[in-house]
């Protein structure tokens, strides 16, 4: 019986959520529901506020009116680095790796985070301690293993974003918050991302997705909304929402 | 040629302490944004410390293991008294870069003022092995064995802070921040805690180079204002370096005192300036931020 009431709490319960800045409103009245394991598609015209919509979530910016519930757990007043201990991870539409450190020590750095900071602070990450195992095996995930030692700075683009994945894997997210993952990578690389970004869905993670590319948003998403002004203009699978009116006319001039 | 290698090898010496007090500030700046002001006192209370413990310690326990535990007891007292300004002072001033500068400059006039009131402003002297004032001969060359205690230092604190930097928990840590500390913070990690890490190892590197000072180029002598003067140097050599980069402050630490060095003996003998040596690491700034306004390595840990 609990299970079952456990398994209906959503992933994230978001209601009435608003931000207005500088007398601007940004976003208003957003209310989603996303059930654990969902993938869910993000579009809409620039400036619609999915960005802005995805640093609300992340804890980035604080929301003038609203709530965010993650895993029934009300996020009022937490700190971007509490959520990411609550198992929320987010990459960023520019690179948000450590380019001065190396493809290990991007995702070590990320495990770290989760094994707790030793009070040993000289200790060295030794090759077989819990963080280190678990960067190891999210860059295997990605397919990085082999370019652990690069600087990361000299990554492609491509490979990049394949880290910032490696990099949430490693912080064992549970909910992906991915802001424009196909931005700026060259488009041979994209079937190659789609089918990483599909395969950490199909291990149980819950993945929010802000993304242009229509092609790869219809291919992972079960479920695509539609931002428009600030406003949550359409919810719904992939299909009807395609077919709908009004998404049309929001997106009139730019390809569906 | 023999006069020119001597002063090589003593701007080499000076170089070493330039580093051990520059490395610190840049560390403290590349992670935390903070210019601090306080870090010419943590040298000072370094030597201080040391002075205490060496002349209150038995003289029978001699001279060479006195000043062995002096240099541990400027290090320890360097780094105690960076850690507890970090945990008291900065640390409830996080985010507020102004207010930081205001109160390091704040500390240091006030301990200093307390320094002078307790102690005089008389130079105090601290016992050295009678080795350490004397010179060992390489052929014609004669090298001050007090020059090899600052090279050694600084190259053995040189490999130990890039060990730990490349190498450890933190290390990692540090280096994520100086490239951008709001995303290690996002990934879920402590940065308050390197934060005042950073300003142990920068206040026990500095305790050092206040000692080291002292011993080699001011006659063994200590005063509560040695690490303001000393500060000014450290400063032009981080600007110099770059701010942020270790092995910037270790490449311009070089420069500067070999630059130091040559001029006050081949300038300052000839014109009977003095202190032509100091100007002359002024132009070298100058010069520097003409061509490289953000120093030579900057944004390279």
């Amino acid at each position: 019986m609990t299970s079952i009431v456990e398994s209906q709490v959503p992933a994230l319960h978001v209601s009435g959520l608003g931000f207005h800045a500088g007398g601007v409103q940004i976003l208003a009245d957003v209310d989603i529901d996303v059930p654990r394991g969902a993938f869910v598609g993000i579009i809409g015209p620039n400036g619609a506020g999915k960005t802005t919509f995805l640093n609300l979530l992340s804890g980035l910016l604080i929301p003038s009116a609203g709530a965010i519930e993650l895993e029934g757990r009300n996020l009022a007043g937490t700190a971007p680095s509490q959520r990411s201990q609550f198992g929320l991870g987010r990459t960023f539409q520019t690179s948000s790796i450590f380019g001065a450190l190396s493809v290990f020590e991007n995702a070590r750095l990320s495990a770290q985070a989760r094994f707790g900071g030793s009070a040993k602070f000289w200790r060295r990450p030794r090759p077989l301690d819990e963080a280190s195992v678990a960067a190891r095996d999210a860059l295997t995930m990605v397919g990085l293993a082999e370019m652990a030692e690069r600087p990361s700075g000299a990554l492609s683009h491509g490979d990049k974003r394949k880290l910032e994945l490696a990099i949430l894997v490693a912080a064992e997210a549970k909910i992906l918050l991915l802001d424009e993952p196909m931005a700026g990578v060259n488009s041979e690389d994209v079937p190659m991302l789609t089918e990483l970004i599909g395969r950490l869905h199909g291990e149980g993670r819950t993945v929010l997705m802000v993304e242009h590319h229509m092609a790869v948003v219809v291919g992972l998403a079960d479920t695509i909304t539609v931002f428009d002004s600030g406003r949550l203009l359409a919810m719904g699978d992939p299909q009807t929402v395609i077919a709908n009116v009004d998404v049309q006319r929001a997106y009139l001039g730019q390809p569906l | 040629m023999s006069v020119f290698l001597t002063l090589a090898f003593s701007g080499v010496a000076l170089g070493s302490i330039y580093f051990l007090a520059a490395s610190g500030l840049s560390l403290i700046y590349g992670l935390m944004d903070i210019l601090n002001f306080a870090h010419g006192l943590f040298m000072t209370i370094g030597a201080y410390v040391a002075w205490d413990v060496a002349t209150h310690l038995p003289a029978s326990w001699g001279a060479p293991v006195l000043f062995i535990i002096a240099m541990v007891a400027s290090v320890l007292g360097g780094s105690l008294a960076a850690g507890l300004t970090e945990v008291f002072i900065i640390r409830p001033l996080y985010g507020r870069p102004i207010s930081q500068i205001l109160v390091t400059i704040g500390l240091d006039l006030a301990v200093v003022g307390l320094l002078l009131g307790g102690f005089g402003s008389n130079s105090l002297s601290i016992p050295v092995p009678l080795w350490l004032i004397e010179a060992s001969h390489l052929g014609h060359v004669s090298l001050p064995n007090s020059d090899f205690v600052a090279l050694i230092a600084g190259l053995v604190v040189l490999v130990v802070l890039e060990w730990f930097l490349r190498r450890s928990r933190y290390g990692i840590i540090i280096r994520a921040g100086v490239e951008n500390r709001d995303m290690v913070s996002a990934l879920g990690i402590n940065v308050g805690r390197a934060f005042t890490l950073v300003f142990v190892i920068g206040g026990a590197m500095a305790g050092l180079a206040g000692l080291l000072y002292a011993v080699v180029f001011s006659g063994d002598l200590i005063a509560p204002t040695q690490g303001d003067s000393l500060l000014i140097f450290a400063f032009i050599v981080v600007v110099i370096g770059g701010l942020g980069s270790i092995r910037g402050s270790a490449v311009a630490a070089l420069i500067v005192g070999l630059v130091q060095d040559y001029t006050n003996y081949y300038l300052g003998s000839h014109s009977g300036m003095a202190e032509i040596g100091n100007l002359s690491v002024v132009l070298l700034l100058a010069i520097v931020l003409e061509w490289r306004p953000r120093g030579l390595f900057q944004g390279t840990l």
